[in-house]
């Protein structure tokens, strides 16, 4: 019988080092363990976020052994993986992760589900029972490559000593290159324990090349040619546009400016363009800015770029920026077309394709519709003037306080330490008034859960954004139901003195559940108090934290200073009205120009309909 | 946009020949809602590295694009053709068809599967297992010929295409 390889159990493996190799160097006898920190070491891993366990002993004891490499232990597989996200996104490289078999790999399976929505390249290493045991239902034995398969970009099972290195330096390519995300090795103990060759990755061939087209400059000039042809333009930038890199976001700057068209950004993209210029509208989508989400249904040309119109984004699908001309620069081609249909594709790398569009800028007859721009410019302003984010915190000093308040006064607090700062969100209501209230001039400060939504981001997020930059301001905005889902990483906190500011928006709700049931489930509000909550200062306190904690509006300012001043980790218990809800916004099934907005800006807009409620 | 009409499309990869890939293939299929009509898998180069997968699917022409552009993202994919959107091509599939008859729906049978030109290549006093090879539509009615005259019984390959011409999945 002929064999059908791609069935299951068979020893060949790509990547092939070059046949040259294995004779080109001295054999030196390493065990595969110390040829995985090798291969690591090379790939210029300073950082591994981890949890031992029995079937990665060998690789635990390897480590132990050199002292290049560094690791975090953390206190759930699950925040390895989001500590190892916001390590790479806040600094550009790719995270690792070490995970044991079993119990070890599949609650590593929501981060790196996180990780793939999100585009954040990892590698996340497992440890699996040995070969021989595989298939026997051996102990702490998952199927992980089969349980990973749907969530990472790439996985391997390493099944023969040489097949290790070439593994690891293919891993690092393809986490890093074209559309990011997280490669997951499953490394049986007897491969780590064994001897193993080493191969550098040079000698590997990585399967990554035909990710990375150059952009096709027609497809370019035909984009510049419509934005030159538009009277109300729009960008519309993403997570892409930071992945690109700070030279794209640099250069995104340079074409914004030199075209004067107004910029909206998704949850992923803050930071790609400065927040606090004139020409930025703000968050776009389902809670966006009045303004941002106006001037998309309104365009004439819509420029997305690294964008992918997430639903979040687009509301209703039929409905969504009707009658534009819409470029979609993006380098996952699986993205063209998949929701909005597009007029002009452009596929490539963002900071590429940006460039190109300067150089056709600049190349083209000059922009001639200075007088339609200023008239859009005018209208846009008009819808500025409402000031969506307008609330109304009763001023006596013993008011409750405003979430909204509480939110903005952390991020002008935080600005005016005029400090390095990073910041993580959890998952809410209080992300969404964080990505409001919070602008930020520079990329890879913003650290959040888009793609996924996943609470208990935030907190390990910030352990990896800490760890990072050990000297930074790193804030994590968090819900009280959120932060309880991986609050044992104040144990990783404390371990390792990250001077953490977690910021709890309290408000006794699983806010945006409570949200969604007032409006759409006639407030009943089924299972949405989070009753039985913890004392969160003395809790701080037992992890060796600092606790504080403001109940009333004059208590506000002097409880952030006081956060923001203390050299550890603080936990602040910010105690805030229970009933408020976030807008503006976007009902799920209505359109952008069905906006509902905040009680002090009167304008309702849609009803949410039947087919809105099926939505999510 | 264009008239998006539902219709069927034979889709062929080349993929590295690795232990997972094939699942790799149906879980994208199975996860994204795209439905597979029939899947064939085999090596197709000399030193067995790579494979070739051949799926029908159904979906209009802009779900068909998505399909490829979701495929092509694979790993171990190192080609993706949409052959039916690329022009004429060759698709054909085997059958083996057991019947069992005797009297007139026998003969009948025979009859039938000499106008197919499929080959008896099992014959017993009371039964037949016919092979025939042939596109998807001609097996179809052969089979529904069948069915009143004893069939039993139905195996089948699914489809194996290639482009007609000089033209190959690498050069298209
Ligand atoms: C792991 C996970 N489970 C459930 C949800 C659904 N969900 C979204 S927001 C939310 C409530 C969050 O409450 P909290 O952290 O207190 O934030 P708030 O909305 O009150 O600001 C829930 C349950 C989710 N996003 N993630
Ligand atoms: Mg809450």
């Amino acid at each position: 019988m002929r064999p059908s390889p791609l069935m299951g159990d068979q020893d060949k493996m790509t990547p092939q080092t070059a046949s040259s190799a294995p004779d080109a160097q001295k054999p030196q006898t390493l065990s595969g363990a110390e040829v995985l920190m090798r291969a690591l070491d090379e790939q210029g891993v300073e950082v591994i976020f981890g949890y031992p366990g029995g079937a990665v002993l060998p690789i635990y004891d390897a480590l132990f052994r050199q002292n290049r490499i560094r690791h975090i232990l953390v206190r759930h597989e699950q925040a390895a993986v989001h500590a190892a996200e916001a390590y790479a996104r806040s600094t550009g490289k790719v995270g690792v992760v070490l995970v044991t078999s079993g119990p070890g790999a599949t609650n590593a399976v929501t981060g790196l589900l996180d990780a793939l929505m999100d585009s954040i390249p990892l590698v996340c290493l497992a440890g699996q029972v040995p070969s021989s045991l595989i298939g026997n239902d051996a102990f702490q034995e998952a199927d992980t490559t089969g349980i990973t398969r749907p969530v990472t970009k790439y996985n391997y099972l390493v099944r023969k000593p040489e097949d290790l290195a070439p593994a690891v330096h293919e891993a690092f390519a393809i986490a890093r290159s074209g559309r990011p995300g997280p490669v997951l090795i499953d490394l049986p103990k007897n491969i780590t324990v064994g001897n193993a060759p080493y191969a550098a990755a040079s000698q590997t061939t990585a399967r990554v090349a035909k990710r990375m087209p150059e952009p096709d400059r027609d497809a370019v000039k035909r984009a510049v040619a419509a934005m030159k042809k538009s009277c109300r333009p729009l960008f519309y930038i993403g997570g892409g546009v930071i992945n690109a890199g700070p030279e794209a976001c640099a250069n995104l700057r340079k074409l914004v400016k030199l075209t004067g068209f107004p910029i909206t950004s998704t949850l992923m993209g803050f930071g790609a363009y400065p927040g606090s210029d004139a020409q930025y509208l703000g968050m776009l989508g389902m809670h966006g800015m009045y303004e941002a989400n106006l001037a998309t249904h309104g365009c004439d040309v819509l420029i997305a770029l690294g964008s992918r119109f997430d639903d979040r984004v687009t509301g209703r699908v039929d409905a969504f920026s009707p009658d534009s001309f819409k470029i979609h620069a993006d380098i996952d081609p699986s993205q063209i077309n998949k929701i909005i249909h597009v007029d002009q594709p452009i596929v490539g790398d963002a900071g590429r394709i940006i460039t190109m569009m300067i150089e056709e800028w600049e190349s083209q007859p000059a922009y001639g519709h200075q007088t339609e721009l200023a008239a859009w410019w005018e209208q846009i302003e008009a819808w500025r003037a409402l000031d969506c984010l307008r609330f109304s915190q009763d001023p006596a000093p013993d008011a409750i306080i405003k979430p909204q308040q509480a939110i903005r006064r952390i991020y002008e607090l935080a600005r005016e330490t005029k400090r390095e700062t990073y910041v993580s969100t959890e998952v809410g209501q209080h992300q969404m008034w964080a990505a409001q209230y919070f602008r930020f001039d520079e990329p890879n400060r913003w650290l959040t859960s888009g793609g996924l939504g996943t609470m208990g981001y935030g907190l390990p997020a910030a352990v990896g954004a800490q760890v990072a930059h050990p000297d930074a301001l790193v804030l994590d905005i968090a819900g009280e139901a959120s932060t309880l889902m991986n609050i044992q990483e104040l144990g990783t906190i404390a371990q390792y003195r990250l001077p953490v500011k977690l910021f709890i928006i309290n408000n006794h709700y699983m806010g945006m559940v409570r949200q969604w049931q007032e409006l759409l489930h006639g407030s009943r509000y089924s299972e949405s108090y989070s009753d039985a909550l913890p004392d969160f200062v003395k809790l701080a306190e037992s992890f060796h934290a600092r606790g504080l904690r403001a109940t009333r509006l004059d208590e506000l300012d002097d409880t952030i200073r006081a956060a923001l001043a203390h050299d550890g980790p603080v936990v602040v218990d910010l105690c805030v009205t229970e009933g408020e809800n976030c807008f503006p916004m976007i009902p799920s099934g209505a359109a952008h120009n069905e906006m509902i907005l905040g009680p002090e800006q009167e304008e309702r807009g849609a009803k949410v309909t039947r087919e809105g409620m099926m939505l999510v | 946009m264009q008239q998006e009409t539902p219709g069927s499309a034979v889709i062929s990869l080349l993929v590295d020949n690795e232990s997972g890939a094939l699942a790799r293939i149906v879980g994208l299929f199975s996860g994204r809602g795209y439905n597979i009509q029939s899947l064939t898998v085999a090596p197709v180069d000399e030193l067995g590295m790579q494979s070739r997968v051949n799926i029908v699917t159904t979906g209009t022409p802009a779900d068909i694009r998505q399909i490829k552009a979701q495929v092509e993202r694979l790993v171990p994919v190192s080609r993706v053709v949409n052959l039916t959107a690329e022009g004429p091509h060759v698709a054909r599939e085997m059958a083996l068809i057991k019947v069992v008859s005797s009297g007139e729906p026998r003969t009948e049978a025979l009859r039938i599967a000499q106008a197919f030109r499929a080959r008896a290549v099992d014959t017993t006093a009371s039964s037949f297992v016919f092979e025939l090879t042939g596109s998807t539509d001609k097996l179809d009615s052969f089979i529904e010929l069948m069915r009143p005259l004893g069939l039993v019984e139905v195996s089948r390959t699914g489809v194996a295409a290639i482009c007609r011409g000089p033209q190959t999945i690498q050069s298209l």
